[in-house]
């Protein structure tokens, strides 16, 4: 019974969804089923605080290996929740001077802003910037010309590397005007225009059929893995 | 011969990371020494979008949705400011939002960096806003089609967006002379471009600037539906680049006013609006370095399958 009304519920809001664009008088429904799903997602958020404290709880509690890390991300969880919902530090609102709190909890100086500026920015900048010595290592350690398609693929690379840069313009810039189109920049650019575009139409087009027949297949009830019982069709 | 093959194949790792660490630390010193950046040749999918926002009437107002948090900064935090830079130079209003947690924050540095250091007589909810985060990724794309103030009810600082003089006229997100989306992967400008540009009917302009990962995957959509695309630092390179070029054009007075030096008579474009093309260094440095490491590993690899044939033989 459950599952039934479960499978009614997103039945009536799908159709409403890929109704609404079409039908004006389900325009507001449709907008309306939006918010109601922005409360789900709030909700879901809680859930998925809820389990990451249990998760790495129970990690530390029977000391995992790398338990240590799971008790770091509980502390760093519980610290920029209490700072961020006590808004510690926060200067106060000139708008609202009388009132305490009514600073934005993000605001410069706070502590919550603190955390942003000085732990957050540094450590996702350097997760990212580490990708460069990771990339170049397995450029030299993996990418082999092995056969035709490997052989493509580096001819391929090696155009758009130096295409996106100025040694590309540098290397090539005394090609004659009949033969700009071999300067490195414009082959660069053309692979990217014409093969990656044709490339990426195609599994976009993929994509979406997949995600059409996905679709209906839920809509109409056929598929319910979504709830996490049985496979595909039941 | 044999000897460099036979250092190279047993290679330890922390050297070529040692390679890449000085490959891109020489390009940032030197420029950072000499004050030069390396001359930047515009593709049509960076003239489009500076052409997107000049094109504009003074007075348009533009949605600028940064999707992106700091790990993505180092390539679109140029774009943000360029743009930013841009529609204020031009006298456009600009809407700012996010669907990305962090977004709200990078929109705050922007507005610190370039509008309150450099245009002080713009205000905040007449000349610019910023809306902050909204949480719901497709579903408030959904929402700001058919009612944009319902889906950011408030400014990031809490105001109603209902009392803001730059949102008088905006009921849904076609009223917007122009989305601007700076994106680094999910939400971003794939959804504004399926949600929001499909859905408008082609009444809302779109220009684009995404990292370098999400630009294969963009330019299936320019021109058509992405009217100018910037794609990662070497886009904002060429953008920030065209910018400047306008600005240190003695023809376009009202531009000189925020690039002018103290004494008025030289064109001084400050260091902030510079990054993009500096960045283009480092950049340069690690590919070319991705190029000799590609061309030693090949070398590497040649050698130990002529030593396998030759022992098999």
């Amino acid at each position: 019974m459950i599952r039934l009304v479960a499978i009614i519920i997103a039945s009536t809001a799908g159709l409403l969804m890929l109704l609404s664009p079409f039908l004006p008088a389900l325009t507001s429904a449709g907008a309306q089923s939006s918010e109601i799903f922005n409360v789900i997602a709030a909700i879901a958020f809680i859930l998925g605080a809820g389990s990451l404290v249990k998760v790495n709880l129970s990690r530390v509690g029977r000391r995992d290996a790398g338990w240590g890390y799971a008790l770091v991300t509980l502390v760093c969880f519980a610290v920029t929740l209490v700072v961020g919902l006590g808004k510690v530090g926060v200067p106060p609102n000139p708008q609202f001077a009388a009132t305490p709190w009514a600073g934005e909890k993000d605001a410069a100086g706070s502590a919550f802003w603190w955390i942003y500026e000085f732990v957050l920015t540094p450590i996702t900048s350097t997760m990212f910037a580490l990708l460069a010595f990771y990339v170049a290592s397995a450029a030299f350690r993996a990418f082999r010309a092995k056969n035709r398609e490997a052989m493509l693929l580096l001819g391929t690379a090696f155009i758009v590397l130096l295409g996106r840069t100025f040694a590309g313009v540098w290397l090539t810039s005394g090609f004659p005007e009949w033969a700009s189109g071999l300067r490195l920049e414009n082959l660069s650019m053309f692979i990217m225009q014409v093969f990656n575009t044709a490339g990426n139409r195609a599994i976009i087009i993929g994509i979406a059929l997949g995600v059409t027949a996905t679709s209906l297949r839920i809509l109409l009830g056929i598929d319910r893995s979504w709830m996490g019982v049985g496979g595909g069709g039941e | 011969m044999g000897r460099v093959l036979s250092v190279l194949e047993r290679l330890d790792r922390r050297w070529v990371f040692l390679a890449m660490a000085l490959a891109v630390a020489g390009p940032i010193l030197v420029m950072g020494i000499t004050r030069k950046t390396l001359p930047e040749t515009p593709t049509d999918a960076s003239r489009a979008v500076f052409n997107a926002v000049q094109r504009l009437p003074r007075g348009s107002v533009v949605l600028l949705a940064f999707d992106f948090d700091p790990g993505s900064a180092g390539e679109l935090e140029p774009m943000g400011v360029n743009l930013t830079r841009h529609c204020a130079l031009r006298g456009h209003k600009m809407v700012f939002i996010s669907l990305w947690p962090l977004g709200g924050q990078m929109i705050d540095e922007t507005i610190t960096k370039v509008l309150r250091a450099d245009f002080p007589n713009l205000q905040d909810g007449v000349d610019f806003v910023n809306l902050g985060f909204q949480a719901g990724n497709e579903q408030v794309m959904r929402v700001v089609l058919s009612d944009f103030p319902r889906a950011f009810p408030t400014t990031k600082s809490g105001r109603a967006t209902a009392d803001l003089p730059i949102l008088r006229d905006v009921r849904s997100v076609s009223d917007f002379a122009l989305l601007a989306s700076v994106s680094a992967g999910y939400p971003g400008s794939k959804e504004w471009v399926q949600y929001v540009v499909s859905a408008s009917g082609g009444k809302l302009p779109m220009v684009s600037g995404c990292t370098g990962v999400q630009t294969p995957q963009l330019y299936p959509y320019f021109p058509g539906q992405i009217c100018g695309l910037l794609g990662a630092i070497k886009g904002a390179a060429e953008y920030e680049s065209l910018i400047n070029e306008w600005v240190s054009d003695p023809a376009n007075g009202a531009a000189m006013e925020v690039a002018q030096s103290a004494d008025g008579a030289v064109v001084v474009i400050p260091p902030k609006y510079l990054e993009a093309q500096r960045r283009m260094g480092p950049q340069l440095g690690a590919h070319l370095l991705m190029v000799v490491l590609i061309l030693l590993g090949n070398l590497v690899y040649l050698a130990q399958r002529r030593a396998q044939r030759r022992a098999a033989a």
